[in-house]
């Protein structure tokens, strides 16, 4: 019987590309089974924050159970399991596959190939995953679906000769898509006897239910008053409720290997059941966790401020709250100088630091500062003592330094061969070293470099992208460490050294990094009454200069009783300006100095 | 009885000029006489409700009131007589383009109690007038003065810009050389401002308008104030000079935050610790009326904490300034108390001076009035 039910479930995941459509496939297959209406989904089913519909990036991945009545007459139960699509939250992208039997992987038949749709494919194949390719947006007049194919064939090596070609937008052949997961992806195997074998692969904080935790049963099974315990952590919960996500949350009586739910246990805290862990019981322990658990480890650290005007309180309770929804973002308080008291943040990358930026702004309606990422460097100091850096006011003196590592990554850039030239150039240009290159097709590469992480954060993405085009794709992963000759290049303004602005560099890229700071922040930097230097430094020599000039006019010509509200309009926007500025020493500097001085300059 | 100051907006112009955001138009030519029966009726509806104010000034600015017919400005200020009291009504001033004047309209003027009248010259160059859209030369201008004063006008300002394409601190300085030999009593004397909305600002920021730069015009500024100053004239605001006792009594309710009212389209008024202005659509101004009622579009309560900064900033743009004791007699509460802080603050940047109860800008402060002024608005 209930061997019958294990036949009768696929769990898969979709893998794409950003934009190459991978939620409104969703949103086809939720439509398709009859789990909601049409006229229920809004946009994409899957994407709940406002953020991630915004960026069309899904952040927090979710779960959702469609029933499907197959051609063979049987209705089958699919656990749509969704992915993040960004290589900062690859490590989630590998928990939700693991919790998969089979993969859908979405091709733009416009597009082909991209390098997250590669890395995804590999993490899937990592966990034996049946792939099952879709080519998409085939009604798109430059859809070039039979190219498409052979290059997934080249590339990947899997058959192609009966990919559905869809329009998930459109609704087109949304069926074939169905069909294709009932009889390719594997049924799901487990013992339902045995010691439970549970893999979470999210969780987030309900104010009512605690902890919510999404679970893949492997082994046995799970029942509420059941106790659990974390095999990471070893503690023990009894669970509340267990469940699965249809259009909405329905508890059920158990959850069996083979399921795709949610658990309840009164857990206070996400870090209580972090993505990778084992739940297994108690009173029948299993003797092994599953695979693949790793602790998240930031790889991107920034100083997060609050704004003048803004209360630390204020930015310490968001940060708390976006917290208990993200295990993986971690803080503790720091002063600057210049900024006062703060936050140094880590980050997965680039992109999760700027989503909680973002939200940080949006959601909690902050104004915010936050101060140029920063990588963990390794310093060994003369006395022998080893440090790890991720503020670079706290490098030691140079005098007291042995030596440096920087953490490296190993990058896969994916390109159009006609920008290979620009990707070289670029890639030495942030010292890169070249490993290989191979031909997807002939109008297609992808190089691999190894990069220092510190060159890929500060604009690397922006420079590939503007120098290919858009066309471009980047897929890194941490390698490790290595030596390097690196110097802390401080900024003065107004002869004061402002820390926040301080950042740690390559020696060999300081003197052009220092000059075009300085450049940014004398755009960036409204006039003042007097002139304000802009100077960039190592240690106590100046390696560039700037200056804003002095304002000279500031002033209302005309101001009569008409003009009076309007005019009182433009101070009160002037105010507002100055709100959003940091006074430091006399100079008042703008909260967008601080993003200015990362930006890519295109005028390079 | 409390003192008031009376506008009268007239939104018409024979042509805009380039660099004008006011509320005026051209070609609407056909709706003028419309307009003056509801100006008219607009002044009824307030009749009641100002018994206990008398008026001292009025000003009937544009637009160009100079533009539309004499009889027109003779019915409106009729109309005005019958309903406020002008027992001690002592300036009022219309606004006059030299194209548009001429000597019936003159004698209308004067006939009916107008005794200040400001010219919008902006330039004595033809070809900068040219360029910023004016429809009058310089020989217009003089040939206007000299009717001005053979109808016996002995109040007489001249508008002028600084900071104009093409204009130098050598013809700044001619112009002015030319308005102190006429002997006029006053001088507005304004650096240009790019307002959206104009033609200047849609050429300015293509990059296709090439003005003096920010020291080019402080310098024509500076240099202007410095020889008016010098031939007698009395500098009393950012940007209006005057010979003694010449100084704009309607203007100055404004700077000194007295109440006043305007009436027409747009026009503003503050009164009762309310400020409120007019629509500005022809259409619904003509509605409102139509249903009795006054053609009010939008108001803002004004608290003392924003009467106060309000006081500061209007006040400060006197170049005599603020006094604290004044202060103290308006509000209740010392300057000190409440703005100590910041007023220090701009006194040790050198934007203001503070000399015993006196409180003013240096001449530095002038030029940055706005970062006092910033400061001073309420949170």
């Amino acid at each position: 019987m209930h061997k019958d039910k294990q036949k009768r479930i696929r769990n898969f995941s979709i893998v794409a590309h950003i934009d190459h459509g991978k939620s409104t496939l969703a949103d086809r297959l939720i439509e398709k089974t009859g789990l909601i209406t049409a006229r229920e989904i809004h946009e994409q089913m899957l994407d709940n924050m406002e953020l991630e519909k915004e960026r069309g990036i899904t952040i927090k991945l979710k779960a959702i159970r469609l029933i499907y009545k197959a051609k063979d007459g049987e209705e089958y139960i699919l656990n749509l399991i969704d992915t993040p699509g960004h290589v900062d939250f690859n490590y989630e992208v590998s928990r939700s596959l693991a919790a998969c039997e089979g993969a859908v992987l979405v091709i733009d038949a416009t597009q082909g190939i991209e390098a997250q749709t590669l890395a995804n494919v590999y993490l899937a194949l990592d966990q034996d995953l049946e792939i099952v390719p879709i080519i998409n947006k085939i009604d798109l007049p430059s859809a070039r679906p039979d190219e498409v194919k052979n290059e997934v064939e080249d590339v990947i090596g899997i058959d192609c000769s009966d990919a559905p070609l869809i329009s998930a937008k459109n609704g087109i052949n949304i069926e074939d898509v169905l069909e294709k997961i009932v009889s390719d992806v594997p049924a799901p195997t487990g013992d339902i006897e045995g010691p439970l074998k549970a893999l979470i692969f999210d969780s987030y904080y309900d104010s009512y239910k605690g902890v919510v935790a999404y679970i893949r049963v492997f082994e046995g099974s799970i029942e509420p008053g059941m106790d659990i315990e974390m095999m990471s952590t070893g503690k023990v919960y009894e669970v509340v409720e267990v469940g699965i996500n249809a259009s909405k949350q329905i508890s059920v009586d158990k959850l069996e290997a083979g399921d795709v739910g949610y658990v309840t246990a009164s857990m206070k805290d996400v870090k209580d059941a972090r993505v990778g862990d084992t739940i297994t019981s108690h009173k029948n322990p299993a003797n092994a966790p599953l695979p693949g658990y790793k602790e998240v480890v930031p790889m991107v650290y920034c100083g997060i401020y609050p704004a003048e005007g803004e209360d630390f309180n204020s930015v310490r309770e968001a940060l708390e709250k976006l917290q208990v929804n993200d295990a993986s973002l971690i803080f503790e308080p720091e002063t600057s100088v210049a900024l006062g008291f703060g936050f140094r943040c880590g980050f997965l990358g680039l992109l999760h630091m700027e989503i909680i930026q973002e939200r940080l702004e949006r959601e909690f309606n902050l104004n915010i500062i936050a101060t140029a990422p920063s990588v963990i460097y390794k310093v060994k100091k003369s006395n022998g003592e080893i440090l790890s850096i991720q503020n670079p006011t706290n490098l030691p003196p140079e005098s007291e330094i042995e030596y440096m590592e920087e953490p490296i990554v190993e990058a896969s850039i994916m390109t159009p061969s006609d920008y290979v030239g620009a990707v070289m150039e670029l890639c030495q240009d942030r010292r890169g070293t070249f490993k290989n290159m191979e031909y997807l097709e002939e109008t297609r590469v992808v190089m691999h470099y190894e990069l220092p992480l510190n060159e890929v954060i500060y604009d690397f993405f922006d420079a590939l992208k503007s120098k290919t085009r858009g066309y471009a794709s980047l897929d890194y992963d941490l390698k490790g460490y290595a030596l390097s000759e690196l110097v802390k290049l401080d900024i003065l303004i107004n002869e004061e050294l402002v820390d926040a602005f301080s950042i740690i560099v390559h020696k060999d890229k300081a003197y052009e990094r220092g000059r075009s700071i300085a450049e940014k922040l004398k755009d960036a930097i409204p006039r003042h009454q007097f002139a304000v230097p802009i100077q960039a430094a190592i240690g106590s020599k100046i390696i560039a200069r700037e200056t804003v000039r002095a304002l000279r006019k500031d002033v209302l010509a005309k101001c009569y009783g008409g003009d009076i509200s309007r005019k009182k309009k433009l101070l009160e926007k002037q105010k507002e300006g100055k709100k959003r500025m940091r006074q430091i020493g006399s100079v008042e500097v703008p909260q967008e100095a601080f993003l200015s001085v990362l930006k890519y300059d295109d005028k390079k | 009885m409390e003192e008031l100051a009376l506008y009268i907006h007239i939104p018409f112009c024979k042509s805009k000029c380039y660099y004008c955001d006011f509320n005026s138009f051209a070609n609407k030519d056909e709706i003028i006489s419309k307009y003056i029966k509801y100006l008219i009726r607009e002044i009824k509806l307030y009749s009641s409700t100002m018994k206990d104010y008398y008026l001292k000034t009025i000003f009937i600015g544009g637009g160009t009131p100079s533009f539309i017919e004499g009889k027109y400005i003779y019915e409106i200020l009729e109309e005005v007589y019958k309903h406020f009291n002008i027992d001690n009504l002592e300036e009022l001033s219309i606004e006059i383009n030299p194209k548009t004047i001429d000597l019936e309209k003159l004698r209308i003027y004067k006939d009916i109690g107008i005794n200040r009248i400001s010219v919008g010259v902006q330039s004595l160059n033809n070809n900068i007038l040219k360029k910023i859209g004016r429809i009058h030369t310089t020989e217009d201008f003089l040939k206007t003065y000299k009717l001005l004063r053979k109808v016996g006008f002995s109040n007489i300002n001249v508008d002028l810009i600084s900071g104009l394409p093409d204009q130098t601190v050598e013809s700044i300085l001619s112009n002015l050389k030319i308005v102190n030999n006429l002997e006029v009593e006053h001088i507005s004397f304004y650096s240009l401002i790019i307002e959206e909305g104009t033609k200047f600002y849609t050429w300015y920021n293509k990059g296709e308008l090439i003005l003096p730069n920010e020291d080019e015009e402080r310098d024509m500024y500076h240099k202007g104030i410095k020889y008016l100053k010098s031939k007698g004239y009395h500098h009393y605001e950012i940007s209006n000079l005057s010979k003694e006792k010449y100084e704009c009594m309607h203007n100055l309710f404004y700077w000194k935050l007295k109440p006043y009212i305007g009436i027409g389209i747009g026009a503003h008024s503050n009164i009762r610790g309310l400020r409120y202005w007019n629509t500005a659509d022809f259409n619904k101004y003509f509605a409102y009326i139509d249903k009795g009622r006054l053609p009010i579009e939008g108001n803002e309560t004004i608290d003392k904490t924003m009467e106060m900064a309000e006081y500061l900033i209007l006040g400060l743009r006197l170049i005599d300034g603020v006094y604290k004791k004044d202060f103290i007699n308006r509000f209740n509460i010392s300057v000190d108390e409440i703005y100590g802080e910041v007023l220090n603050k701009h006194s040790n940047n050198g934007l203001l001076t503070i000399d015993g109860d006196n409180i003013r800008l240096t001449e530095k402060g002038i030029d940055l009035s706005n970062l006092i002024f910033v400061d001073l608005l309420p949170e």
